[in-house]
Parts: C-alpha cells; sequence; structure tokens
C-alpha cells in the first residue's frame, strides 16, 4: 500500500484494464501472470458461490474467483470469450474470472483522483483511485490487498 | 539380518561431507573473542551427525575423532572453558583428518594413524584445558594406532645441482630417512636418487624431511607395495615381481596422470572394477586392506607434471602411471559420480511439472484426433497412439525419480541396533512394518539423521538391560518398532520401544536444573516435550551413544525443517514411542478414484476396506433419519459423499450407487458415492499454497487428463459424518 501509494505519486504507472459488466477496473500489471481462457474447474465443496474451484496451472493447483459473482455485476455465464486472468499476489497464484480484458493503459498522477467515500460492493479501502481516459472511467483497485482480504476467503483466516 | 549397507555408502558420503563443509565454514566464522552459541551449536550438531553417521556404516575411526571433537565442543558450548585460537585451528584440522578419513573410505586407501593420533590428542588436551599443547606429537608408541602397517615406499629424489655435490647434506638425507625405518639404495649414483623404504611412517613425514633440501617437484614418494595386484587378471602387471621391474616403477615420471586420469587410464583399469558399482570397490578394499598401499595419498604436494617430465628421461611404458596408488582414488571418485547424480529437487519438480504439461497436450490432441476420420488418417492416428504411450511411459519415470519406499531408511537400522546394543550389552529385536510406504526422496534423505537419533535413544535409554527387564517380568530381549504408513494426509512414522519409558520426575527435576520453566502440574505430553530442548540429557553417563542431549534437538529441528511434527506418548515401566508426522505434499498416494455428481475425487488406497453395492434391504434408518448400513452383521453409519459436499449427485439412492467402507482412527464408515472410477497412483498437490485448507480434502491431484481431482481426507470425513449425523 504505502509502496503503491509512492509509486502513484512518484510517477505514472501501467496498469491492465478489465471490465465487469459495464465498469472498467485497473490493476497493477506488474501482478498479472498471463491472462487465458475459462477451462473446466474442480468445484471445491462448502465453497462461497464466487469461489467457482480450482484449476491445473501447468501442475500449479490455482482456485479460480468469478468477480462477476462476487460483485455481482456483468453475466455470469462461461463460453470461449469468457477471460481469467493469472495473477501473482503475496506469493500465490490465483485466477480471476472478468467479462473481459480490454487495455494496458498507463495513468499519470494527474488523471488519479481519490476515490470518494461512499457506499459500494467494493469497500473504498481497495481502490487506489479513479482514473480518467478519455472519457472513462477507471477504477484502480489494490488487486493484492483485495484478494488476501477477508471478504475473499482466498486466504487461511490466520494468515490474512 | 544380512543388509547390503554399501548402497548407503555415497548417501553417507555426501552428507558427511556437507556436515565437514559446514563444520568448517562456520568455524572460520567464529568469533573467537566473542563466539555465537548458536554457532557453536551447529558445529556441534555437525559433528554429532557424522559421528553417527559413522557409527551406523562401521567406520570406527572416525566415530573415535568425532567423539572426542564433541567432548571440547561440548564443553565450550556449555560456556566451561573459554574458546582459544588454538582450538579453532584444532578443529580444523579434526575437520581435515575427517576429511582424509572419509576420502579413504570412500575411495579406498588409510590416514596416516600418527595424525589421527595427534588431533586426538591435541583436542583431549584442549578439552582438558591445557594450553600450549598443539604442536607436540604424540610418541606412537604411546597411543593406540589403529593401522600400523609397515609398507614399502619407493623414493626418487633429484637433487639439484648445488645439492647433488654437496655429500654431506646427501648422507644426512638418508641417515634421517633410516632413521624412520629400513633403507635399500636401488640407484644411487646418478643424478636421480632412487631408494627403498621400509618404514611404518606416513609419507607425509618423509616429505617433511625432504622438504628442508629439495623443492616438491625434486622428489617423488610412491608405495612400492603394489605387487598384489600384480597377475591378478592381467599378466602384464607381473612387473613389480622383481627389482628390475620395480626400477621401471619408480620412473619420476609416475606422477602424470595422478590429477588427470585418462582414457586410457581408464582401460587398463577396467579390470579391477574401477567402473564397477561402489560396493565392489569397497569389498575390493575390504579385502585388500591388509597391504596397506593405498597410502596417504594427499601427502605429496600435487606435483607439477611437466617439472616432473621435464626431469626424466627414461621412457615411460604405457601401464607404469595407471598402476599408481594415486591413480585409484582420482579414477574411483570419478565412476562414483558416474553412478549417480544429485540433482536439486526444483529441477526434479519442474520436471514433473513439465511432463504433467506434456501429458496434457497430449491429451488434447488425442480429442482433437478422434473428431478425424481414421482411414484417411491412420498414421496420425498410429502416432497419436504411440505418443500416448511414450507420455505415459515418461511420466512414470519422471514420478519414479522422487518416490522411493521408506525402507531405504529403514533398512539403515538393523546394523544400528545391533552393534549399539552389542555396546550396551542389551538384547534388541528391530520389527519394522510398512516399509513399503512410499515417500519422497527428499523427505527420506531429511528423515535418516532424525529417525537414527531416536533409535539409537530407544535403545540407550529406552530398553533396559537384560537383568533389569527380566526382574521387572519383562522377556530379556527388548523389542524396538519401527512403523510407517500414510494417514489422514500425512506419513506417519513411529518409533516404539518396550523400555523403561520416559521419567517424568527426572525431566521435570532436570528442566528446573536448567532453568526451563515447568510447574509441577505439567500435563504429561507437555513434559514429554521438554526433552527436545537443546542440551537436554537425563541420561547419568555421557556415552559415545548418547547422553549430551543433542539428538532430540536435532530431531525437533529436522522434522519441522520438514513441515512436521513429532509426538511422544510414554508410560513409565511400558514404554515410549515417539510419532513422526510429516506432511503429504510431495509424496505420492495410492488413490480410488470415485465419481460423485460431476467431480472426481480420490480415495487414499489405504483407508478403503472394501466397497459393495448394497440392496435395499440393507439399508436401515434410525429414527426415520440417520442411515445405516447393515454389512456382514455390522451396522455401520451410512454417509453421502453429495451431502457433505452439498453437490448434486447423479444418483440419490444407494441401492443404485455404490458404497466404499472406509476405516479411519480406529471407526468404520459407508461413504455413499456414485460409481468407483479406477485406481490410480497419484501425486499429491499442496491445496494451500495457493487457496487455503479445505475440510474434508488432503490435497488435490492432476488426473490424467489435466483435470484437478480433490484428494479426501479420510480423518476429517469421519468426524464431518458423526457432527453431520448429530445434526439430525
Amino acid at each position: 500500500m504505502q509502496d503503491n501509494e509512492e509509486q502513484m505519486t512518484s510517477g505514472s504507472r501501467e496498469l491492465l484494464t478489465f471490465t465487469l459488466g459495464k465498469e472498467e477496473y485497473g490493476i497493477d500489471i506488474l501482478k498479472v501472470q498471463e491472462i487465458r481462457g475459462y477451462d473446466a474447474v474442480t468445484t471445491i465443496a462448502n465453497t462461497p458461490p464466487f469461489i467457482k474451484g480450482v484449476i491445473n496451472l501447468r501442475g500449479i493447483i490455482v482456485p479460480i474467483v468469478d468477480m462477476r459473482i462476487k460483485f455481482n455485476l456483468g453475466n455470469v455465464e462461461y463460453n470461449q470469450f469468457t477471460v481469467v486472468i493469472i495473477l501473482n499476489i503475496a506469493h500465490r497464484v490465483v485466477g480471476i474470472v472478468v467479462d473481459g480484458v480490454s487495455d494496458v493503459i498507463t495513468l499519470t498522477p494527474e488523471q488519479l483522483k481519490n476515490a470518494p467515500e461512499f457506499s459500494a460492493g467494493l469497500d473504498t479501502e481497495y481502490i487506489l483511485g479513479l482514473g480518467t481516459v478519455e472519457q472513462r472511467m477507471i477504477i484502480v483497485v489494490d488487486i493484492e490487498k483485495l484478494m488476501t482480504s477477508r471478504d475473499m476467503e482466498l486466504v487461511e483466516l490466520a494468515a490474512a | 539380518m544380512t543388509i547390503d549397507m554399501s548402497q548407503f555408502y555415497q548417501v553417507f558420503f555426501e552428507e558427511t561431507a556437507e556436515h565437514l563443509a559446514q563444520m568448517e565454514s562456520l568455524l572460520v566464522g567464529l568469533d573467537v573473542s566473542a563466539p555465537d552459541l548458536d554457532d557453536l551449536n551447529a558445529i556441534f550438531r555437525a559433528a554429532h551427525s557424522i559421528k553417527g553417521g559413522s557409527g551406523t556404516f562401521g567406520f570406527t575411526d572416525m566415530t573415535d575423532v568425532t567423539h572426542i571433537l564433541e567432548n571440547l565442543l561440548d564443553r565450550l558450548r556449555k560456556e566451561e572453558i573459554p574458546m582459544r585460537d588454538e582450538m579453532v585451528d584444532a578443529f580444523l584440522q579434526a575437520g581435515d583428518v575427517l576429511k582424509s578419513q572419509l576420502d579413504a573410505h570412500q575411495n579406498g586407501g588409510e590416514v596416516d594413524p600418527a595424525t589421527i593420533t595427534e588431533i586426538c590428542e591435541r583436542l583431549k588436551r584442549l578439552t582438558a584445558n591445557e594450553s600450549n599443547v598443539s604442536h607436540e606429537t604424540p610418541a606412537p608408541q604411546e597411543t593406540k594406532q589403529p593401522t600400523k602397517n609397515v609398507q614399502c615406499l619407493l623414493i626418487t629424489y633429484t637433487p639439484d645441482s648445488e645439492t647433488a655435490n654437496n655429500t654431506e647434506r646427501l648422507e644426512s638425507l638418508y641417515a634421517e630417512l633410516a632413521s624412520l625405518g629400513q633403507l635399500e639404495f636401488i640407484e644411487r649414483d646418478g643424478a636421480t636418487k632412487t631408494m627403498r623404504l621400509s618404514t611404518d611412517r606416513e609419507e607425509s613425514e618423509i616429505c617433511d624431511i625432504f622438504s628442508f633440501i629439495a623443492n616438491p617437484e625434486q622428489f617423488t614418494i610412491t608405495d612400492a607395495a603394489l605387487e598384489p595386484f600384480a597377475g591378478d587378471d592381467d599378466p602384464g602387471y607381473g612387473f613389480f615381481s622383481d627389482e628390475e621391474t620395480a626400477q621401471q616403477e619408480i620412473d619420476p615420471g609416475y606422477g602424470f596422470f595422478s590429477d588427470s586420469p585418462s582414457p586410457a587410464a581408464a582401460d587398463v583399469d577396467e579390470g579391477f572394477g574401477f567402473f564397477s558399482p561402489i560396493e565392489e570397490i569397497k569389498s575390493q578394499v575390504e579385502a585388500q586392506q591388509g597391504y596397506g598401499f593405498f597410502e596417504e595419498i594427499v601427502a605429496p604436494p600435487a606435483q607439477p607434471a611437466e617439472d616432473t617430465k621435464s626431469d626424466s628421461s627414461t621412457p615411460t611404458t604405457a601401464e607404469t602411471p595407471q598402476r599408481r596408488a594415486t591413480d585409484k582414488p582420482a579414477a574411483a571418485s570419478a565412476q562414483a559420480a558416474d553412478s549417480s547424480i544429485r540433482v536439486s529437487v526444483e529441477k526434479v519438480d519442474q520436471l514433473i511439472n513439465l511432463v504433467g504439461e506434456l501429458v496434457i497436450t497430449q491429451a488434447m490432441l488425442a480429442q482433437t484426433v478422434t473428431a478425424l476420420d481414421p482411414v484417411l488418417h491412420e498414421n496420425l492416428v498410429n502416432g497419436m497412439a504411440q505418443l500416448e504411450r511414450n507420455t505415459r511411459d515418461m511420466q512414470e519415470s519422471v514420478m519414479s525419480i522422487r518416490m522411493l519406499p521408506i525402507s531405504f531408511v529403514f533398512s539403515r537400522f538393523p546394523r544400528v541396533v545391533r552393534d549399539l546394543a552389542g555396546k550396551l550389552k542389551k538384547q534388541v529385536e528391530l520389527k519394522t512394518l510398512g516399509e513399503g510406504t512410499e515417500l519422497d526422496k527428499g523427505l527420506i534423505e531429511k528423515l535418516a539423521d532424525p529417525l537414527t537419533h531416536l533409535v539409537r535413544n530407544s535403545l540407550d535409554h529406552g530398553i533396559e538391560s537384560p537383568e533389569k527387564r527380566e526382574s521387572q517380568g519383562k522377556p530379556a530381549k527388548g523389542t524396538i518398532t519401527l512403523r510407517a504408513e500414510h494417514q489422514g494426509g500425512n506419513i506417519v512414522i513411529e518409533v516404539s520401544d518396550d523400555g523403561a519409558g520416559l521419567n517424568r520426575e527426572k525431566i521435570l527435576a532436570k528442566a528446573v536444573e536448567k532453568g526451563i520453566p515447568a510447574p509441577e502440574n505439567m500435563p504429561d505430553n507437555e513434559v514429554w516435550q521438554l526433552i527436545f530442548a537443546p542440551g537436554f540429557s537425563t541420561a547419568d553417563v555421557v556415552t559415545d551413544v548418547s547422553g549430551r542431549g543433542v539428538g532430540m534437538d536435532v530431531v525437533k529441528r529436522n522434522i519441522h525443517a520438514m513441515g512436521g511434527r513429532i509426538e511422544i506418548e510414554s508410560t513409565l515401566g511400558i514404554g515410549t514411542r515417539m510419532t513422526i508426522r510429516l506432511p503429504l505434499t510431495l509424496a505420492i498416494l495410492d488413490g480410488m478414484s470415485i465419481a460423485s455428481g460431476n467431480e472426481i475425487y480420490i480415495l487414499p488406497l489405504t483407508f478403503i476396506v472394501e466397497s459393495l453395492q448394497p440392496t435395499e434391504q440393507d439399508i436401515k434408518s434410525v429414527s426415520g433419519q440417520g442411515r445405516l448400513v447393515h454389512v456382514r452383521g455390522e451396522y455401520l453409519p451410512l454417509i453421502a459423499l453429495h451431502e457433505l459436499f452439498n453437490t448434486t449427485p447423479k444418483v440419490t439412492r444407494p441401492e443404485d450407487g455404490i458404497l466404499v467402507l472406509l476405516e479411519a482412527e480406529g471407526r468404520k464408515i459407508a461413504l455413499f458415492v456414485d460409481e468407483l472410477l479406477g485406481q490410480h497412483q497419484v501425486v499429491i498437490k499442496s491445496l494451500e499454497s495457493n487457496y487455503r485448507k479445505v475440510t474434508g480434502v488432503s490435497g488435490a491431484t492432476i488426473m490424467g487428463d489435466g483435470k484437478v481431482a480433490l484428494i479426501l481426507d479420510i480423518g476429517t470425513l469421519v468426524h464431518m459424518a458423526q457432527n453431520q449425523s448429530a445434526k439430525f
């Protein structure tokens, strides 16, 4: 968080943007390991619905989280266009399902505004700021903080 | 019991070399004025491990040295005596001696007994807190000499022109040499002096004498006692039998091959088994030990071959250099390096993953091919079939790289137990169970040390003397049991004995003495854990078997490093059981794959009792809800997997599906699943590395088609089943 803020203020940074419904989100591109299609997952018993299950990513067992279900956005359907972003965060590999990957953009500090306090599905705690590129609003998310948070139920509570 | 120990020699050599290297680096980095206690402990542990290992393999000479070394280290780490510079020197020297002993065991040969006694004396005196003793060489007659061989050495000496004309100097040199043993001249007058010395001293001593007047390249010392080989297989080797050929042998040119055995050398040497497995070398070495001709190969400083060569005008026969004793270790170690390579676990893991990928790609291609017309694409279809076979074979062999049955560790113990029992005059029987339990090679290697400590401990502290046992109404012969099994996502290894058990009062008293907080009312299992504290030992006498309290410290540390834990159960007078639990993350598991709904799960085979298809009459209910199944007179709780996991099954009536009877933690349940799919060996992958622990699941695996299947944790399933039935 500290680092991120420093980076944010010190200069522009590259973000990968993806869409969830009509909203556009941006995450630090350095956290992204790869982007791939949605494969059949192995479901895990007694988990919240947004945890789709696990997949085999070249021998590593990777959990898959459907952000559309988590944030109630977009059409939850799985077809050949469904995109999984594989993230590498906090020494873990996690996949997130989104509606689509749109762009890689560079945001300068001037383009990034602080998010106002407001009530939303996504706690403002995880929002680093709101960026504006050509009339589009990009919600810049601290993906590492979000994915390791208690809400996501991805990590052991003791570790969270 | 006959166990071929030789297969483990290589492991011991490698481990010990590592320990020695670690010791050395720690010693060198040690601050003498204020030594770090942790470092001292680490050095001590390294020495202790070497002692344990060498004891196991019967390399008593190393055990002797390390024992003395340990004594001093022990006093140092207890801060009974202050650390001094000369101690570090002595330790380093001891390390060198151990290294050469190790080398001697590995490649055949002997270490100068005088060096050993010297270092032993030096260490003993330091232990006794005497000073200024470091440079005295004890007289050989007052110390024990494990191997005192009179050997015949051939010495050549090419003095420089100045010395050559100085007869007085030469005479005094000869006199010095003659003082060591019987000196005979073969060639006294030429530019190169050749002589034969029969002595029980080491080459290094002779080197010392020469070093006053000559440069290392001016003289060579070889062992003349190579005759035993001669005439063995090859008639051409007979050239040592008379003096004339001996002269050939002492040709100054023979040092050339000492540091680079040429292919030619290898060829000729083949007959001697240099390239045969280490056991053979070992046995050869043992058989030939009496001759003592693998003499102290480190002593002569490495000779620049060119120098020697330029001095030599005598033609060198092809065989002569290869007959040199110095060649043997080189050839032998080359052989040892060939027979096994140490590869980092990471590389193997990477290989396993890559092969996994390959299997998936192959499955994908196979899928595509099935859509094609088999007549039109016959070649492609055939090729795919072959590819499938090849990938499967490859996957199997890659997997097998990592897995070894635990018998690899267990089989070292009969020897340990026998030797120790003999030494302690106890009667002990060793039982091993579950030797076939496979576990990761990495774990096996790491297990060896802790298990050795536990077994030694059981023997030394646990099992009582035959008289005492009989007086307590126990059979005179004690039993130590080693047991391994897969259990609830863990590998469990037990070391149990029917000995005296742990003495609560004694441990508590010791804890107080050590300043460890230990209230009187501490629960037993916490009291037992006290014995893992560093330096904790209740043994009254420190023996070279145990009693320093270093062993248990190491055990716990090693087990923790593997991600496992160790538990003790003990009853005074009945016995002690140490249980090591290790996670399965790396292990392979024999599993039954079953289907429930759309998912495939793996049941560890070890928990499965049987599977059956029940009839409607077999299914009973209690108070209308909790279901039981009647199997051969037993009523077992019936648990539907889909209910536990909240999934949609394909079948809902038990009589349409199949029941798998599972046994865990002494309880039996019948698990209702849709169908049985088959039996597999699966590699266990951790769910926790990227996700979290899931109740009822011990891990995951990747099936042949690349899909993930979860491995069920039967232990928790049984618990879940109980809680579930409690809800009804």
